[in-house]
Order: structure tokens, then C-alpha cells, then sequence
């Protein structure tokens, strides 16, 4: 499991190219009644096992895909029954919206603010969690709860601890002298702290996730590269930011990319806490297309406001296997 | 003996200090949601009574409300059975398709596998839209059916991502040993390949029930009955009556829903990193 | 320079099991070559990594330049190590790689290029100062390391197995390259194998392991010629030395040494009629196994190493003998060499 970089195993190579390994195989005795599919690849198998699948996707995200395109070129309400094409009318009053332009703008500022605290804690706290202690298992558990639990669970136990009148964070804040009572912050009424409180509700959830991957590319470091850095003199910090870390560059890729992705295109947390308030503040482009879309019934505007979406992400998905395949460690 | 340094000392002090902040952090709203399941709502609603203790005796009242004036077991159950059902159809999908990637398909199938990742650029806070309509001319609208139905788009390809990982790891001898023997291809995935990936077949199934457990937007956009709902869309929505929060209830429903599923994602952690290691080192 | 010894040095890693160092006392002399040999289990990498400060020793003194060096970390000791796997960093070059225990030491900056540039040049790697380690072949990437290595100039050099990862072809020339190397520098090193071969062509003297415990420290000479067991005796030596148990004794030959009466032309020697069971034609040897028939020895296995065995046919008996001074005796209980004694052979 763990990654020898050094090794020049021929393995590696010709795992992934099929046709070198059919090369590789020996000719099927004459007396064989085997029925197989052939000792070489089988197109005809693999294509059959492989199309349920494709197909599924094809209908679930394919045809829904193609439909919400049409749909913010069109003028569909939930409940209409036709569908007329408006060109880029939907676009053009979206992107002279101030509230869509807010959403984009939090989206932004919600994803990068939260995938920064994410990375960096997880990378702590992976370092702490590395070598075997008493009671890692118990801590590995209670680490892991915000991943496991019901995002919208674990919310609304936020929501209950930012609760503008019986906050357990005020009372000790007022407990401690820090405010007066009835004057402490008002964590998810006040636009500025309402941001705060779910990028941190964000971040909150993603860290057990984002450590496990951290873990995984810890330990799968050969043990004898730390080792001779340690020969060679490096303390605890030079071998972490020096060896560790750069080695395991392509996995914190990984993290980031799928935090910025999931980040990027959840509503949840904001639904939960503030619903987008106070006026806005805390508004991200998912949940402006459900409330557009869902709540105030326009398909079409819904649409297009989360059509924004697809060109951003792709954009960032290139971004990052750019810097992954330039990073390349192996 | 080696004796400590102060450096040493200094850094164990460090890590523990570190591991304390996480551990409460993270863990500190599941604990506040223990103590408010149980205490009583005079205790609760006063301002001035400290919150980490019981000022009153320990109360038992939210759990009877949660489960006998709301419809909290019937959203647990229906989650459960959807849980199931992605679980299964997930596999159906997956495996075969991971194997295909794997073995049979060479250089367009590697191709084909990419593509199926792009797919989680097209989120479902993108699609829900047009699933919804694609759901009520299905006539799937309001039922547990329509999520279940939804829920694979966003478990399968990543199953396949985690097999594909666990598959090539699994030498190809064993395979040609068993198709000698007279098993045909399809016979050695079945009787060999699969059985030997528990492992990471038990990974796609921690994994995909709890992203089930966990969906929201599209269980919120296809199903408004109060009796249909999944626990993670019910509780927030159909808990909190007019604008008045039943906090304890709240936080009970919460509590219970969240636990029994981390302790089944605690057993089987081991197994999930070691998955996810295979599939993401190797992948 | 320095001088590395051990005093009853003992690691044991499960308590209550078998410990994978027992009791080891051993001093280096400056500037040799020495080798740790044994099988694998056999405690000498775990040995090694004592001596490198990777593993904390159970019992025992560890010793580089006549200091106590147990409590010190392993940059504190002054010693260089190449893994196995060389342990290269791969998202470093061969230039900054060579460079890290410079920086890591804190050696003043400008001299990094002039230091790196002579271990480079010491082992020929100049030319590849840029590349990263993937792009680098076995031997190229043992060049590295021991550039890497040799760039502080450290008192004491060690190697766990570096030959281990290379190709057969591959591992000769490396193996020579290594022994230039040592010639050049003159620093003391450790040198950790399994390999007898390696053993006997690169040690000035060969410390020999077994389950944790030295059976012997000599020069190659002193354990091929006069090994202190049978572990010892069969270790070394490929044939392995016959051993023959007898009533008191175990007596020992070794199969160069085991010919046809009639060539061999010491004026002592043991007849034993040897029927050829199974040939062996290695190109330079040829290596004759069977059974000794009659006499004392009647029944037992044997092993011939010869140089010529054309005339040799499977199923014939041949009067072959051992030159007496060549024999070797070990007490059948304890396993270890005993003098040398005459017996009734016939």
C-alpha cells in the first residue's frame, strides 16, 4: 500500500496499459474448452458491464443536465405547461440582480475562507493524529462525528449554539466578563458574523474528511524518507515543511479539489443556519437557485443562476490537475 | 534511559494541547446536543441557569415528544430502506463497471472513467431543477422512491473510482489461474475478483450510505409529505412548528440519527482508509 | 574517523519474546570496512539502526569515538546512512538532495555549491545534478545517496543491503564501485548484507549474526577458514561445508576441499568413497552430490566442488578424501569449534 517512489517496478506500468499485459499472457492451450471472452482484453464484456452505469448517469445527470440548459434559454414556471425560448433573457435580469451578484460573491468568499481553514487544520491535525497514542481510537471517533452525522443534524445543533438568545458560546462569553449581557454577538443576525458562522460550520464538517485524506497521504510517505532526513539533520519542522509536506502535495490536491467542488455546490448549511439572511449576507449561488427556482417557482431563472456553476467548477477542476500533474511527485 | 529532553516534553505538551482543541471543536456540538436532549425546557429557556449543568432533574420529555407527536421514526425508516436501496443498486452499478475499467477496456475505458468523474461537476444543486420535473412526469413526486431513484448519480461514480483502485491492486494471475482452471471471465470476477474485494466493497457501502443519509436538496426539492420525508430534511423542517423551535426534541432527533451511523463508520473505519488509501495512492 | 563500538548491546521489541539484539560487544577499527552478515531475522539491520540512532537501544552502550552516544539524536552522532532504498527525496534534485544535510545543518550557504559540486564529482554524478530521482536508474540513484551521504564528512558511514534493490548484472559493478569508493575515502563503515559473497569480497573483517546473537568477528579469512560454529561454517561458503554427525563430534569439509584422493597431494588425508548421486555442471565448477559409502561415515550426504567432472557418472562410486588439515570439528551439542581430534575412519 504504501508508495515506494524509488521503485522501478514494471508492475505499475503495465497495470494500467492493458495491452501490455495481453502481450504478457501466455497463448491459450489448444485443448481449452475455456469459453472465455479471450485471453486479451474483452471490449465486448467490458462495454457490457460497463453500460448500466453509463446509462444511469446518461439518464440522471445527462438528460437533466441537457434540460436545465434548456431551461434557462426558456421561460419555465413551475406548473407551466409549454415552454417558450427566451434567448439569453434569464441571464441578462440574473446578472443585473444585486442578489446575484451578492450569491456569487459569498460563494466565493464561503468556499475559499473554509477550504483555507480545512486544509490547514486538517494538515495539524493529521500530524498530531500520525503516530499511535492511548486513546486515538476514541479520538479518531469523536473527530469523525461532523463527516458522519447528517450535515443538516449537525447544523441545526449549530444553529442551537448560535441561537441569538440562548447561545452556550454567548452565556460563557458573558460568564467571563468578555460582553455584557444581552450584548454579546449575535452569531447568524449579524451580516458580517453570520458569514463567519457558516464558513465555520462549513469547515467544521469538512475537516474529518479532509484529515482522513491528509492521513492517507501521510502514511503512505515511505518511513525511511523521514528517517534519513533525520539523519541528515533535519529537526521535526524542517522535515515537515521540508519532506513531509511537499510529498504530500498531490493528495492535499486531491482534498482541495474535492473541498472546493463540494463546497462550492452545497446549500445545506446555509439553508439550515440563516436561509441566505440576514438580506443576503450569507446567500451562495446553490441556495439562491433553490429559493429563485423552488420557492419562488421560476425553473428558468433557477436554472440559469446554477448553470453559473458549471463553468466555474470546470474551470477549477482544469486549475487543479494542472498544478497536480506539474506537482507530479512520482 | 533516555532522558527527556525539554524539547520532548514541550511536544507532547504541544500534541495533546492541539488534540484537545480539535476533539472539542468538533466534537463539542454533539455534546451540547446530549445535555439539551435531556434537560428539562424551564432549565433550558433560562437565561440565567448555567448551561453545562442540570439545574433541574434530567428529563425524558423531549424523547417522548420526538417519538410519539412527530413523525421521526417513520423519517428514520425511510431513510434507512432509501440507504438500502441506493446501497444495492449502487453495487449493481459499480462493481461491474469498475471491473470493466479495470481489466477490460484498455485505453478508451480509462478515458470513460475520467468522464464519469467530470460528472460530479454537474452538481445536484444544478440538477434538482430539472429532476423535479423529471421526477412528477414520472410520477415519482412526494415519495421515497424519487430519491431513491436520484441518490446513485452521486454514489456511483465515485464507488467506481474506489474500485477501480481496489481492482488493480488485485494481480491479474489470479484471474488467468482461475480462467485455466475453466472459468470463464465473467466467472473468475464473479467467483474470484469479488469475493476477495470485501474490503473494498464494504468501503462503497459505509460510504454511499452515509452520503445518502446525508442528501438534502434533492429529499427537501422532491418531497414535501410530511410521512415521505427523510430524517435529514424532516427534522429541520417539519420540527420546527410556525416559528417556535422545540430545541430539545430538536437536538434529540439530531443525537439519534447522527450516532448509530458513526458508530457503524467507526467500525468499519480502518477498512475506509485502507480503501481510500489503495484507491487514491494507486488511482 | 571514528571508531564505533558496542558494549552488550541488547534490543528487545516484544517483552517477554526473543530479542532481536542480544549482547552484542563489538569495536570497530578506524577507517575499516566492516560487515554485519547474517540471514534475514537475523538482528543485523536492527543493529545498524542502533548504532544510527533510529532505534532506541533495551540495554547496552553504543559508542562512536570513545563518547557514550545513546542519548544522542541521529544528527548529533556525525553518521551518514543509505538505506536500502536509497530513500532519495523525490521532489527534490539530485542537487538539492545532495545539498539538504547541508542546509539542515545549517552549513553556511555559499559553500553548499562548492561541497556539492566535490561530492558530485567523487562519484561522477555531475551530469545528472538537475534531473529528479524518478528519472534516475538504480545505480545512478545509488551514486546519489552516497553523494548525499559523504558531503558532511561523517565519521562513521553505514549501509543497510544497498546492493539489495539492483539488478543481478547491475549489483557487481555496483558492488565494486562501492569498494573504490571506500579506498577513496578511508571513513569507517558499516555495512549491513545477507549476502556471504558480499561479504567475503568487500569486509576487512565480517561481523556474523544469527537471531540476534555475534557468532563471529573476523576477517574473511578467519571465518572461511576457521569458523567458530557450524551457523558460521554453513554460512559462508557456497556449497555450504559438509557436516558429518558423529558420536561426540561434527565434523565439517568443505566441498573444494572434498576431491579425488588421487589429486589431492597432502601426505594426511581422510580416504572416503563417495557415490555420485547428482551432477551439476556450472561452467567454471562442477558441483557432485551423494553419499559417502563405508567406513565411519557410511551413508551420509556430501558435496563435491570440483573443477573438472566430465568423467563423473551418476550411480559409480570414486575414492575421493579431505586433506586432514582441513577438517573441521564442532561439539555436537553446543555447535561450536573444537580441536581438532583423530578418528578411526574406516
Amino acid at each position: 500500500m504504501a508508495m515506494n517512489p524509488l521503485q522501478n517496478s514494471e508492475t505499475t506500468e503495465a497495470e494500467g496499459n492493458g495491452a501490455a499485459s495481453a502481450a504478457a499472457l501466455p497463448k491459450k492451450p489448444k485443448w481449452s474448452k475455456i469459453k472465455s471472452a479471450g485471453t486479451a482484453q474483452s471490449p465486448l464484456l467490458g462495454a457490457l458491464m460497463f453500460a448500466p452505469a453509463v446509462l444511469y448517469l446518461a439518464l440522471i445527470i445527462g438528460g437533466p443536465f441537457v434540460l436545465a440548459v434548456l431551461y434557462a434559454f426558456s421561460d419555465v414556471r413551475i406548473g407551466s405547461t409549454g415552454m417558450h425560448y427566451v434567448g439569453l433573457e434569464n441571464f441578462r435580469s440574473i446578472i443585473q440582480s444585486p442578489s446575484f451578484i451578492t450569491s456569487l460573491k459569498n460563494s466565493f468568499i464561503f468556499t475559499f475562507f473554509s477550504q483555507v481553514i480545512v486544509i490547514v487544520g486538517s494538515t495539524i491535525l493529521a500530524v498530531a493524529l500520525e503516530k499511535k497514542f492511548r486513546g486515538r481510537g476514541l479520538v479518531r471517533f469523536l473527530i469523525l462525528l461532523p463527516w458522519v452525522a447528517p450535515i443538516s443534524l449537525g447544523a441545526i445543533g449549530w444553529k442551537w449554539i448560535l441561537d441569538s438568545l440562548y447561545s452556550v458560546i454567548n452565556w460563557v462569553l458573558v460568564a467571563v466578563h468578555l460582553y455584557k449581557p444581552f450584548s454579546a454577538p449575535m452569531w447568524l443576525g449579524e451580516p458580517h458574523l453570520a458569514m463567519a458562522s457558516v464558513i465555520l460550520v462549513q469547515s467544521w464538517r469538512l475537516l474529518p474528511f479532509s484529515t482522513v485524506i491528509m492521513l492517507a497521504g501521510l502514511t503512505a510517505i515511505p518511513k525511511e524518507i523521514p528517517e534519513a532526513a533525520a539523519i541528515d539533520g533535519a529537526g521535526f519542522w524542517r522535515t515537515l515543511f521540508q519532506v513531509n509536506i511537499p510529498m504530500m502535495l498531490p493528495i492535499i490536491n486531491v482534498a482541495v479539489l474535492f473541498g472546493i467542488i463540494f463546497t462550492f455546490t452545497d446549500m445545506t448549511v446555509v439553508y439550515i443556519l440563516t436561509q441566505g439572511g440576514p438580506f443576503d449576507s450569507t446567500q451562495v449561488l446553490p441556495s439562491y437557485a433553490y429559493f429563485t427556482g423552488i420557492l419562488g417557482s421560476d425553473l428558468a431563472a433557477g436554472s440559469a443562476v446554477s448553470l453559473f456553476l458549471v463553468p466555474l467548477l470546470v474551470a477549477i477542476a482544469y486549475f487543479m490537475l494542472r498544478v497536480a500533474h506539474r506537482a507530479e511527485v512520482v | 534511559m533516555r532522558k527527556l529532553t525539554g524539547g520532548k516534553v514541550g511536544g507532547k505538551v504541544l500534541l495533546w494541547a492541539i488534540l484537545i482543541v480539535f476533539v472539542v471543536a468538533l466534537a463539542f456540538p454533539f455534546y451540547w446536543m446530549v445535555i439539551t436532549t435531556f434537560k428539562q425546557n424551564s432549565d433550558l429557556y433560562d437565561l440565567n441557569s448555567n448551561p453545562f449543568i442540570f439545574n433541574a432533574k434530567p428529563t425524558l420529555d423531549h424523547l417522548k415528544f420526538l417519538f410519539g407527536q412527530t413523525m421521526f421514526v417513520r423519517w428514520l425508516e425511510n431513510t434507512a430502506l432509501v440507504g438500502v436501496i441506493v446501497v444495492a443498486v449502487t453495487l449493481l452499478l459499480s462493481i461491474p463497471a469498475a471491473y470493466a475499467l479495470t481489466r477490460l477496456t484498455g485505453r478508451w475505458g480509462q478515458r470513460l472513467g475520467v468522464v464519469i468523474f467530470l460528472t460530479y461537476l454537474i452538481p445536484p444543486t444544478l440538477l434538482f431543477i430539472p429532476l423535479s420535473r423529471v421526477i412528477s412526469i414520472l410520477g415519482l413526486q412526494d415519495t421515497i422512491w424519487s430519491v431513491a431513484v436520484v441518490d446513485p448519480s452521486f454514489t456511483v461514480p465515485f464507488s467506481i473510482w474506489l474500485l477501480m483502485g481496489f481492482f488493480k491492486s488485485i494481480p491479474r494471475e489470479l484471474e488467468d489461474a482461475a480462467m485455466v482452471d475453466g472459468l470463464t471471465r465473467f466467472g473468475a470476477f464473479v467467483k474470484m475478483v469479488v469475493p476477495i474485494s470485501t474490503s473494498g466493497i464494504l468501503t462503497v457501502v459505509i460510504f454511499t450510505f452515509t452520503l445518502v443519509t446525508q442528501e438534502f436538496v434533492y429529499a427537501l426539492t422532491f418531497i414535501s409529505t410530511e410521512s415521505n420525508q427523510m430524517v435529514g430534511v424532516g427534522i429541520p423542517i417539519f420540527l420546527i412548528r410556525g416559528d417556535v423551535y422545540y430545541w430539545g426534541s430538536l437536538m434529540a432527533a439530531c443525537l439519534i440519527a447522527s450516532l448509530p451511523i458513526a458508530f457503524l463508520y467507526n467500525l468499519f473505519l480502518d477498512r475506509f482508509i485502507a480503501g481510500f488509501t489503495v484507491g487514491a495512492v494507486k488511482g | 574517523m571514528a571508531v564505533v563500538q558496542t558494549r552488550n548491546l541488547t534490543k528487545v521489541f516484544k517483552q517477554g519474546e526473543q530479542g532481536a539484539v542480544n549482547d552484542v560487544n563489538l569495536e570497530g577499527h578506524e577507517g575499516e570496512f566492516l560487515v554485519f552478515l547474517g540471514p534475514s531475522g537475523s538482528g543485523k539491520t536492527t543493529l545498524l539502526r542502533m548504532i544510527a540512532g533510529l532505534e532506541t537501544p533495551t540495554a547496552g552502550e553504543i559508542l562512536i569515538g570513545g563518547r557514550v552516544v545513546n542519548d544522542l539524536s541521529p544528527r548529533e552522532r556525525r553518521i551518514a546512512m543509505v538505506f536500502q532504498s536509497y530513500a532519495l527525496y523525490p521532489h527534490l534534485t539530485v542537487y538539492k538532495n545532495i545539498a539538504f544535510p547541508l542546509k539542515a545543518q545549517k552549513v553556511p550557504k555559499h559553500t553548499h555549491k562548492e561541497k556539492v559540486g566535490w561530492a558530485a564529482s567523487l562519484l561522477g554524478i555531475n551530469h545528472l545534478l538537475q534531473r529528479k530521482p524518478r528519472e534516475l536508474s538504480g545505480g545512478e540513484r545509488q551514486r546519489v545517496a552516497l553523494a548525499r551521504a559523504i558531503v558532511r564528512e561523517p565519521s562513521v558511514f553505514l549501509l543497510d543491503e544497498p546492493l539489495s534493490n539492483l539488478d543481478a548484472k547491475l549489483r557487481a559493478s555496483a558492488r565494486e564501485e562501492l569498494e573504490r569508493f571506500h579506498r577513496r575515502i578511508g571513513t569507517t563503515t558499516i555495512y549491513v548484507t545477507h549476502d556471504q559473497v558480499e561479504a567475503m569480497a568487500m569486509g576487512d573483517r565480517i561481523v556474523v549474526l544469527h537471531k540476534g546473537y555475534v557468532r563471529q568477528i573476523g576477517s574473511p579469512t578467519e571465518v572461511y577458514d576457521d569458523p567458530a560454529d557450524t551457523f558460521v561454517a554453513t554460512f559462508l561458503g557456497s556449497p555450504p561445508m559438509n557436516l558429518i554427525e558423529d558420536t561426540e563430534v561434527i565434523v565439517g569439509f568443505r566441498p573444494e576441499h572434498f576431491r579425488v584422493a588421487e589429486a589431492i597431494t597432502d601426505t594426511h588425508k581422510i580416504p572416503l568413497k563417495f557415490r555420485v548421486e547428482n551432477i551439476e555442471y556450472l561452467g567454471a565448477d562442477w558441483i557432485l552430490s551423494g553419499l559417502l559409502v563405508g567406513g565411519r561415515f557410511d551413508g551420509k550426504k556430501a558435496v563435491s566442488r570440483l573443477l573438472f567432472g566430465h568423467e563423473f557418472e551418476i550411480g559409480k562410486t570414486y575414492d575421493f578424501a579431505v586433506p586432514e588439515r582441513r577438517l573441521k570439528f564442532f561439539d555436537r551439542n553446543t555447535e561450536k569449534k573444537v580441536e581438532a581430534r583423530t578418528l578411526a575412519w574406516q
